[in-house]
């Protein structure tokens, strides 16, 4: 192992924005991605509920 | 008569593959989680420092999985295309469309964390060399993919046109690839290829390989999740999915 301390690891050799802003975006965009699938699914099921109980309305 | 082994066209029917999917998705996102895990834990515990780059050369283990899954996505995506345009499966567009996003997050992700190992590096965020440029191109082709989709009403018609989009656009894939053969680019070559020995030490090619089939394991965890709301969408008006939203 390279570090000798918990404040040398954050700081990556000087190169923290660098690193952590590409493995911060990376988690950020892959945690987004699946709670908009996730969101999508559960609005989804509602309006196919909402439409089976009451047929007559419109959903869409 | 019945064949014997998998049944592959019984789950060309969206009914089949919805059911499928759904039993098959949550173990892909298992994988994932625990291989980028492992994968992390190689990167930055048991990677050594880089000689040239210090500690900024970690960046190395999202940046290749990200730009090579943006490439790779946008393969079986044309090839889905290509098949639902020789058998006339529905299916097959619902599968492209599912890639699609993921495929597009992929390739801005390569470029954003393209930029940020770029900047300390090279000393700028972006230069309009022809592995950063066929690769923005390759951003553009995804969201042209999303932009007509959205803009056809009728699912199958606009499946059709993405499906055309998708396969002329793949001509762009080995133009990225082999960029840094053909041109004189700041982009360094392949770090790893099939005909020499990698150019760099085994806890790192272990650790980018690992992260490499993590995020693999992501994308199709993600498109099959996402396929499933597709599916769900079309087949709206269909008995099945009364059932099984029921």
């Amino acid at each position: 192992m390279q570090w000798n301390s918990v404040s040398e690891f954050f700081a990556m050799g000087g190169y923290a924005f660098y690193v952590w802003g590409s493995f911060g975006a990376t988690a950020l965009v892959m945690a987004v991605e699946s709670l908009l699938i996730r969101g999508r699914r559960k609005q989804m099921q509602q309006s196919l509920r909402a439409e089976l109980h009451h047929p007559t309305e419109l959903h869409t | 008569m019945k064949t014997p082994g998998i049944q592959w066209f019984k789950y060309a029917s969206p009914q089949n593959f919805y059911f499928l999917a759904g039993k098959l998705w949550p173990w892909f996102a298992g994988l994932a989680a625990v291989l980028t895990l492992v994968g992390l834990w190689i990167a930055f515990f048991v990677a050594p420092t880089d000689a040239q780059q210090g500690q900024g050369y970690r960046i190395i283990f999202v940046h290749v999985p990200t730009s090579q899954m943006s490439m790779f996505i946008y393969i079986v995506m044309a090839g889905w295309a290509a098949i639902g345009l020789a058998f006339n499966t529905r299916l097959s567009g619902m599968m492209a469309s599912a890639l699609a996003p993921t495929g597009a997050l992929f390739a801005f992700l390569s470029l954003v964390t393209g930029s940020l190992w770029g900047k300390p590096m090279w000393g700028t965020w972006w230069v309009w060399d022809a592995r950063l440029t066929s690769e923005l191109i390759l951003l553009f082709l995804y969201l042209g993919f999303l932009a007509l989709q959205s803009s056809i009403d009728d699912p199958r018609r606009a499946d059709k046109a993405c499906a055309v989009l998708a396969l002329v656009g793949v001509v762009n894939v080995p133009i990225i690839y082999f960029s840094v053969v053909w041109w004189n680019t700041l982009h360094q070559g392949a770090s790893v290829s099939m005909t020499r020995a990698p150019s760099m030490a085994a806890p790192m090619l272990w650790g980018m390989l690992i992260m490499v089939v993590a995020f693999w394991m992501y994308a199709v965890a993600a498109a099959l999740a996402r396929v499933r709301n597709i599916i769900l969408e079309r087949e709206r008006h269909t008995e099945w999915v009364r059932h099984a939203v029921e």
